[in-house]
């Protein structure tokens, strides 16, 4: 046992047997068998996201499962986006936090379905609570569901939810390092939305340093620049959902 | 703190393989781990402790095998151990490569009685 925590790490495992005498003695234990296991730890997360992804593909549903620290302002963006097109696509949101019901008010307050997942304890959301969040909307009336993570860039990069891809929020009011430091994230979205531009002209924050940044952790990563409060770059970002669900149909 | 539902995922796999195979007692069980899968082995062991109480696995020893991640250059093809998600390629500075290991999260196997 480690004596600090009682976590059984084998790194107090010193047994300094002294070896230039026979070993005539027996072990009194039987040697155990090994058995071969090979799974994957996330399987169960994993096989749970495949028949959320088979759900989704039949409905024809754009999933996008939206990521950032918390406060980068992606229950704004959603807001903003579901007023400008809830009358030309159908939407659902699923919110993850771990309490209070806020986010979801929010967003049932523009009139677009809106269930909210509480993770108590935990630090992101997971396939079967996607899987059980889903059922409390109408997939048929249903274009495009946005998945709100809890706000946190570390553990929700590991959990496959069945979404076509992850849409990274980061704020200029945050470092323009965050790419860096975060790199697991940033390698599995497909868009950065890079957000709150409005106050640009307040901040040190470095633009082209975050883009640079981005684009070194993800080549591949798209950028979208705007602001829900000047307005700038929504245009943008409302083409891209468009494409992107096109592209699904 | 996600390394506490994939500890509870172990428990759920060695326990459920165990009786497939009868096995009474399971003595340790072996994980591998990749350097850039996001879990700290660490808190996998801290969370153990706490998972496998009153289970098949209580006083089974962790092995944590931690696998270092590996790169192949996608300009020159060579491979190489990769320290940061960042680095480029040693022989010809390409910043773009692929993976070749280091995302395991996987239960290898484990000892029974």
């Amino acid at each position: 046992m480690c004596i600090d925590c009682g976590c059984g790490s084998s790194a107090d495992h010193h047994h300094h047997h002294d070896h230039d005498h026979s070993h005539d003695h027996s072990h009194d234990h039987v040697k155990g068998k090994t058995i071969s296991i090979e799974e994957d730890l996330l399987s169960k997360n994993n096989r749970l996201a495949g028949n959320n992804r088979a759900l989704f593909q039949e409905k024809g549903l754009l999933v996008l499962n939206l990521v950032s620290s918390p406060g980068s302002g992606k229950t704004t963006i959603l807001e903003t986006t579901l007023k400008e097109l809830q009358s030309e696509l159908g939407f659902a949101v699923l919110e993850g936090d771990q309490q209070t019901s806020n986010d979801a008010d929010r967003i049932a307050a523009t009139g677009v379905p809106a269930h909210q997942i509480n993770t108590g304890a935990g630090c992101h959301l997971d396939a079967h609570m996607v899987g059980h969040g889903v059922e409390h909307f109408d997939l048929d009336k249903t274009d495009v569901l946005m998945i709100e993570n809890v706000g946190n860039l570390v553990c929700p990069a590991s959990f496959d939810l069945g979404e076509d891809c992850k849409v990274a929020v980061l704020s200029v009011t945050e470092g323009e390092d965050k790419p860096l430091k975060y790199p697991q994230m940033f390698r599995n979205s497909k868009l950065m939305l890079i957000n709150k531009m409005d106050l640009i002209p307040h901040l040190r924050f470095d633009l082209e340093k975050c883009r640079e940044y981005a684009k070194r952790v993800n080549p591949e990563i798209e950028i979208i620049e705007l602001s829900c409060y000047s307005g700038e770059g929504l245009d943008k970002w409302y083409d891209w959902l468009r494409e992107k669900l096109a592209a699904k149909k | 703190m996600h390394e506490l539902g994939i500890t509870q995922s172990i428990v759920e796999i060695a326990e459920r393989a165990a009786r497939e195979q009868q096995a009474e007692v399971i003595r340790s069980v072996t994980v591998e781990v990749g350097s850039l899968s996001g879990v700290v082995p660490e808190a996998m062991e801290f969370c153990f402790e706490a998972c496998t109480r009153g289970t098949m696995l209580e006083g089974a020893a962790l092995l944590i095998e931690q696998i270092p991640a590996r790169a192949r250059c996608l300009n020159c093809s060579y491979e190489f151990p990769l320290e940061e998600l960042l680095a480029c390629c040693p022989e010809c500075d390409s910043a773009a490569s692929e993976l070749l290991s280091g995302e395991e999260l996987r239960i290898k196997e484990m000892e029974v009685d």
